[in-house]
């Protein structure tokens, strides 16, 4: 029962970190229809980030709990937020009209090029950074215990925060309305006055913004990461955004939540060595039975 | 006087597919000018091309002096042209209210509710609607939506494809007297249309076009009585 809750908890954690880098994965599959492969390592480039800012921070003496954790929110945002204008400015722009496979190529190629940048010019090793917050709330529940970290629960109060401010911009801002006019009909957008460049470039910043956000509260929690940590987080957002249905904003959210629930109830109870081979088993067998994910809209043919 | 919207020598191509051939005309200020055409001719594309999309190969088109033949589309829809076009291209996971909002892109929120107002006088349908899904409305009132959201931002010229197409009669009846409200009101329109006998009547001059090339031009009630009109377009009788 303990060890139920526990991975609960867990879970649920690991989930909201998922959707958030998934809502990348999904938004720019929604606007232009290609699946930016670089995004987990825009992901990766945030961690570095992070460290990067805790240093500086700690140097100016500022090392106060929520100034730095606030400054490299922050800072990591803004800095991940360029990167990904960046890329899409000079990786995906240029191929605007161009087959999709040669944007995809060209998505592979970015995400190589960041790997080995960071690599050439942080180190191949592992880096790691020092505990932030410690401490947790303890309840004892019969002849166990559940523990949740206070990281944990900022956590999960970041996540659903980012999450909720973008629920927001989305649905109720005039950038939202661009975005999804743009998403929806990109020919009519352009009719109505919209730069849909410019939508597609503040979908890509928003997109990396939210791959920052997740970066800053996993490296804080974990500590440690390498220039490849990208890539199965990565692989892993993907899957939520394609389980809770690609280009679908809630789709991803939820598919974020599902996955890292299962498998964190899979590997407490079943085995955690196998708790990819769970999580990717469960992508077919949804998609089996619903094949443009939880909350996609099955793509219509136009006659 | 000159001419609100101008083509000169305008061509169009689709690869070696000629759309457009050498296409000169004008449109005035004030004046409702349609363009009647069968299905192929070429209509839907000059349209489009005055937002870029074909890019012309040959020509220009001058909007208020300005050659906007290779301006972007947003641009072009920021200077005073709106375009209902063909298909109506609503937003379709979009409400009423939304789709309208849309519309107030170049201008920006200023006028906003009080556009809206208006709107909703001119199409009650929409008003009734306003917080519907707009895919799940009629072909009629999606119509309907793609003009008012046109007209949300208080264009120059207004460019309309085909309003009437896919409607039943007594739809297209209503929709051509709403667009003779909205012309009275001094708008300048310019209606692309297969259905010549609406279209003719409510314009002061037409144009007609044939694989791409302008055949005959005059104004509407001229056209109307035409021999090579009625044979075409109307039916013969």
């Amino acid at each position: 029962m303990d060890i139920v809750l526990q991975q609960l908890v867990n879970g649920l954690t690991l989930g909201s970190v998922y959707g958030l880098i998934a809502i990348g994965y999904t938004m720019v599959y929604g606007i232009i229809g290609m699946i930016n492969f670089a995004h987990g390592d825009v992901y990766m480039v945030s961690s570095y980030l992070t460290a990067i800012a805790i240093a500086l921070f700690s140097f100016f003496g500022l090392d106060s709990f929520p100034i730095i954790i606030f400054g490299t929110l922050i800072f990591t945002i803004i800095v991940t937020g360029a990167y990904g204008w960046v890329i899409e400015r000079v990786a995906y722009r240029p191929l605007r009209n161009s087959s999709r496979l040669s944007v995809l190529i060209s998505a592979i190629g970015m995400s190589l090029i960041l790997q080995n940048y960071v690599q050439i010019s942080q180190g191949a090793r592992q880096q790691g950074i020092p505990t932030m917050l410690s401490g947790a709330i303890r309840f004892d529940i019969g002849d166990g215990f559940v523990q949740i970290t206070y990281m944990k629960l900022f956590i999960l109060f970041a996540a659903f925060l980012g999450m909720g401010v973008l629920t927001y911009i989305i649905q109720k801002t005039k950038l939202g309305r661009m975005c999804r006019a743009t998403q929806q009909d990109r020919k009519m957008a352009s009719i109505l006055g919209i730069n849909t460049d410019r939508v597609i470039s503040s979908v890509f910043v928003i997109g990396a913004a939210m791959a920052a956000l997740a970066g800053v509260l996993v490296t804080l929690d974990y500590g440690a990461f390498d220039f490849y940590v990208g890539f199965i987080i990565g692989i892993k957002a993907f899957t939520a955004a394609v389980l809770g249905g690609i280009g679908s904003l809630p789709g991803a959210m939820l598919g974020g939540v599902i996955l890292g629930l299962s498998e964190a109830l899979f590997a407490g109870l079943i085995s955690s060595d196998y708790k990819d081979v769970f999580s990717f088993s469960l992508l077919v067998i949804i998609l089996i039975f619903r094949p443009s994910g939880l909350l996609g809209k099955p793509e219509v043919e136009k006659v | 006087m000159s001419a609100l919207l101008q083509f000169k020598d305008v061509d169009v191509h689709y690869g070696p597919i000629q759309a457009l051939k050498k296409v000169c005309l004008e449109v005035n200020q004030g004046e409702i000018v349609t363009m009647i055409g069968s299905n192929g001719a070429g209509k839907s594309t000059l349209l489009m091309s005055i937002f870029g999309q074909p890019r012309i190969s040959d020509g220009q088109i001058i909007y208020q002096g300005e050659d906007i033949s290779q301006k972007s589309a947003h641009y072009v829809a920021s200077n005073g042209l709106a375009q209902s076009p063909e298909g109506r291209r609503i937003f379709p996971g979009m409400s009423v209210e939304e789709n309208l909002l849309m519309g107030t892109i170049p201008i920006g929120m200023e006028h906003c509710d009080e556009d809206m107002q208006r709107m909703f006088e001119l199409f009650p349908r929409l008003k009734e609607r306003r917080n519907q899904r707009a895919s799940t409305m009629s072909g009629g009132e999606q119509q309907m939506l793609a003009i008012a959201r046109a007209l949300m931002s208080r264009p120059k010229l207004l460019l309309l494809d085909e309003p009437s197409l896919g409607l039943a009669p007594i739809i297209v009846k209503q929709i051509f007297q709403i667009l003779a409200d909205v012309a009275s009101t001094g708008m300048t329109i310019f209606l692309v249309e297969q259905n010549a006998n609406h279209a003719l009547k409510l314009a002061d001059r037409g144009y007609v076009l044939v694989n791409g090339e302008i055949r005959l031009t005059g104004s509407g009630d001229d056209l109307l009585v035409n021999p090579e009109v009625r044979d075409a377009y109307l039916g013969g009788h």
